[in-house]
C-alpha cells in the first residue's frame, strides 16, 4: 500500500485546474506545463521503483475494501507505460514552448495537454474496467478538443472521422461492460478475472471478449478498424500529432495486454488466432499505405499501424518470449515515434510544408538534425544496434519459436518495407537537392535565427538519447519486460495483489 | 418485461447503426446519440430488472430483508449519461463548425484528408 501510484494522475489534473485559473496567462501555463510535466516524469520513475520493489503497488480509493472500491493498482507494465507517458509529456511541454501557434495557447491547449495526460495515466493505472471507460473519455474528450485547435478545414474533417469512431468503440466498450457485469456482477478486474472461470455460459464469454477486442481495436488502430487514424493524426499542429502518435493508440495496445492476459484466457485458440490475424494484417497494411504516401506525418502515421501490428502479435502469440517483445517493442515505439513526429515538425519549421516534394536540402545545412533523424529512423526500421533492432528480434524470435512461421515472415518483410520508407523520407528531405521551386529558405540557410530554437532541439536530443540507451544497453531494460510479461503471464499474482495480501 | 427491454435495445442499435451509415452528418450524430442510449439500456436490462426493492437496509439491521435491486448499474448509467452528454455536445458543436467551414453535410464530400 503506498500513495504512489495516485500521483502520476493527481498531478496532472492538479495542472490542468492551475492552468485553466491562469487562463489569461500564458506565460503562466507554459511554466506549469514544463513544471508539473517535469513532476509526473518523476513521480512515474518513484511509482516504478516502487513496484519494481513490492511487485505490485495498489490503492483502495475511500479506503473501501477491494472488490467493493475503485481500485488503483500499479503492475511493472502499467509502471512502465507511466513513465513512458511522462518522458513523452516532458519532451511535448518543452516543444509546445516553441512549436504552438499562440492562438492556440490562448484557448487552452495546456489545460487539455494536461487532462489528456491524466485519462492516459489514469487508463493505465486503474484495476477497476468501468472506470477504465471514464479514463477513456477523460482522455477522448482531451484529445478531441486538442484535435480541432485551430479549426482548419481538414482538421474538422479529420476530426468528424476521430470523434464518430473513438465514441462508436466507447459505446461498444460501454455495451461489453454491461454484459460481463450482467454475468459476474462486479467490475474489479482482479475480481472479474477469478469470476469468468464460474460462468455458465464459455459461449457468451467469448462474445464479449471479441466486443472488448473490437472496441480496443478501434482505439488502437489496428486492422481493419484503423481508418481514423492516417485521416485524422496529419491533421493537427505538430506537438499534438506526436503527443497523439506516442500515446493515444498504445492505451488501447495496453487494453489489449491488460484483457487478454488478465480476463479472457479461457479460449485463447480462438481469441488470440483472430488476434494473430489482426496483427499480421495490420502490420502489412500499415506499411503498405505509408509505402503509397508521399507526406511526412502521413508516412509516419501509417508505420504508428504497422507497428502496432508488433505488438499486437506480441500478445497474440501468448508464449513469455513474445510477451517480453510485446513489452519492449511498446517502450521502444513510444519514445522513436514521438520523435519522429518532432523532427517532421523541425523541417516543417525550416520549410514551410510537410509534402516530401517541397522538401529537401536539410543534410546539406543542417547535418545534425539530418543524424537525429536518422537514430529514430533506423530504429523504427530495426537497425542493430538501435533500440527497434533488439524489438523486433525478440517478437520475431518469439514467433519463429511458436512455429508461427507465416507471421514471423510477414513480420520480417514489414520490417523491409519498413525501411523502404524511412530511406525515402531520408532521401527526399534531407539527402536530395532543394527543388527550385521553394523559395523561403531564409531558415532553413540560417539567415533568419529564431531566439528560442533550444526548445525544439532538447526533446528530439533526449529521446534519441533515450533511444539509444535502450539499444545499447538493453539488458536492464530487457529485464524490466520480462518482469512484466512474468506478471502478465501469471494474472494470479495480480488478483492476489488486488484482493488480499497488502489490504490495510 | 425482459424481453420487451430486450426487443427495445435491438431496436435501437439497429436504428443506430443505421442512421450512421447515413451520408448526413446530421443524421450520424443522432445515430451516436441513439447509440449511446442503447449501450445505457443494456446495462439496466442485463443486471436484472425489478420493482419496487430499493436497496435500502431497515434501521438496526446490517444487511437488507429478502432480494433488493442493484443500486450499481443505475450509477453505472448514471455515470455514463454524463459522458455522453458531453462527448454527444462536442460532437454536436463539432458538426456545426465542419458545415460551416467546409460547407457541406456530405460526409462524401468530406474527403481532403482521405488517403
Amino acid at each position: 500500500m503506498s500513495s504512489a501510484v495516485v500521483y502520476p494522475i493527481l498531478l496532472p489534473l492538479l495542472a490542468g485546474a492551475l492552468s485553466l485559473a491562469l487562463w489569461r496567462s500564458v506565460r503562466w501555463q507554459r511554466t506549469l506545463g514544463v513544471v508539473f510535466n517535469a513532476a509526473l516524469l518523476w513521480a512515474s520513475i518513484w511509482l516504478l521503483q516502487e513496484v519494481m520493489e513490492h511487485g505490485f503497488v495498489t490503492m483502495e480509493m475511500g479506503s473501501w475494501p477491494a472488490p467493493f472500491s475503485i481500485v488503483l493498482v500499479a503492475d511493472v507494465l502499467a509502471a512502465i507505460m507511466v513513465v513512458l507517458t511522462g518522458i513523452i509529456g516532458l519532451a511535448i511541454a518543452i516543444y509546445s514552448l516553441v512549436s504552438t501557434p499562440r492562438g492556440h495557447e490562448k484557448f487552452g491547449y495546456y489545460p487539455l495537454m494536461h487532462l489528456l495526460l491524466a485519462g492516459v495515466a489514469g487508463s493505465f493505472l486503474t484495476g477497476d474496467i468501468f472506470n477504465l471507460f471514464v479514463w477513456f473519455e477523460v482522455m477522448l474528450l482531451a484529445s478531441f478538443a486538442l484535435l480541432t485547435l485551430g479549426g482548419e478545414r481538414a482538421q474538422m474533417e479529420g476530426a468528424i472521422k476521430y470523434v464518430t469512431l473513438n465514441l462508436f468503440s466507447s459505446a461498444i466498450f460501454l455495451t461489453a461492460v454491461g454484459l460481463l457485469y450482467g454475468m459476474v456482477g462486479t467490475l474489479n478486474m482482479a475480481d472479474i478475472a477469478q469470476k469468468v472461470a464460474q460462468v455458465e455460459d464459455p459461449g457468451m464469454l467469448t462474445v464479449v471478449a471479441m466486443l472488448f477486442m473490437v472496441s480496443f481495436g478501434i482505439k488502437a488502430a489496428a486492422f481493419p478498424l484503423f481508418f481514423w487514424l492516417p485521416a485524422s493524426y496529419h491533421t493537427p499542429q505538430v506537438a499534438v500529432s506526436a503527443l497523439f502518435a506516442g500515446l493515444l493508440t498504445k492505451v488501447g495496445v495496453y487494453a489489449l495486454f491488460r484483457m487478454f492476459t488478465l480476463i479472457f484466457t479461457q479460449d485463447v485458440d480462438y481469441t488470440h488466432t483472430i488476434l494473430l490475424w489482426a496483427a499480421s494484417l495490420t502490420m502489412l497494411t500499415g506499411v503498405l499505405g505509408a509505402a503509397a504516401q508521399f507526406e511526412f506525418r502521413r508516412i509516419l502515421s501509417f508505420h504508428i499501424i504497422s507497428q502496432i501490428g508488433y505488438m499486437m502479435l506480441g500478445l497474440a502469440l501468448y508464449t513469455p518470449l513474445a510477451l517480453i517483445g510485446g513489452v519492449f517493442y511498446i517502450m521502444h515505439h513510444i519514445i522513436v515515434k514521438t520523435n519522429l513526429f518532432l523532427v517532421s515538425g523541425i523541417t516543417y519549421r525550416l520549410l514551410g510544408s510537410y509534402e516530401l516534394k517541397d522538401l529537401g536540402g536539410v543534410y546539406k545545412h543542417k547535418p545534425w538534425l539530418a543524424i537525429l533523424f536518422l537514430i529514430p529512423a533506423l530504429s523504427l526500421a530495426g537497425i542493430p544496434p538501435l533500440s527497434g533492432f533488439f524489438a523486433k528480434f525478440i517478437v520475431i524470435r518469439a514467433g519463429i519459436e511458436a512455429e508461427a512461421y507465416v507471421v514471423t515472415g510477414i513480420a520480417l518483410l514489414v520490417g523491409l518495407l519498413t525501411l523502404y520508407s524511412m530511406i525515402k523520407i531520408w532521401a527526399e528531405v534531407f539527402w536530395k537537392k532543394l527543388p527550385e521551386h521553394v523559395t523561403n529558405t531564409a531558415r532553413l540557410e540560417g539567415r533568419i535565427k529564431d531566439k528560442h530554437n533550444w526548445a525544439f532541439y532538447v526533446p528530439v536530443v533526449g529521446l534519441a538519447v533515450c533511444t539509444l540507451i535502450i539499444g545499447l544497453n538493453g539488458q536492464p531494460i530487457y529485464e524490466l519486460a520480462e518482469k512484466a510479461a512474468t506478471q502478465l503471464l501469471n494474472p494470479q499474482l495480480y488478483i492476489d495483489a488486488v484482493l488480499g495480501g497488502q489490504q490495510p | 418485461m425482459e424481453s420487451l427491454m430486450a426487443y427495445v435495445i435491438g431496436i435501437l442499435f439497429a436504428a443506430a447503426i443505421y442512421m450512421m451509415l447515413r451520408r448526413s452528418i446530421v443524421k450520424m450524430v443522432i445515430g451516436l446519440i441513439l447509440l449511446s442510449n442503447a449501450a445505457n439500456l443494456l446495462i439496466f436490462a442485463v443486471s436484472g430488472m425489478k420493482r419496487g426493492a430499493p436497496p435500502l437496509i431497515p434501521e438496526g439491521a446490517s444487511a437488507p430483508l429478502g432480494p433488493v435491486a442493484d443500486p450499481l448499474p443505475q450509477a453505472l448509467i448514471l455515470t455514463a449519461i454524463v459522458i455522453a452528454f458531453g462527448v454527444l455536445a462536442f460532437a454536436v458543436v463539432l458538426i456545426r463548425r465542419a458545415y460551416e467551414i467546409v460547407g457541406t453535410d456530405d460526409l462524401d464530400q468530406m474527403k481532403d484528408t482521405d488517403t
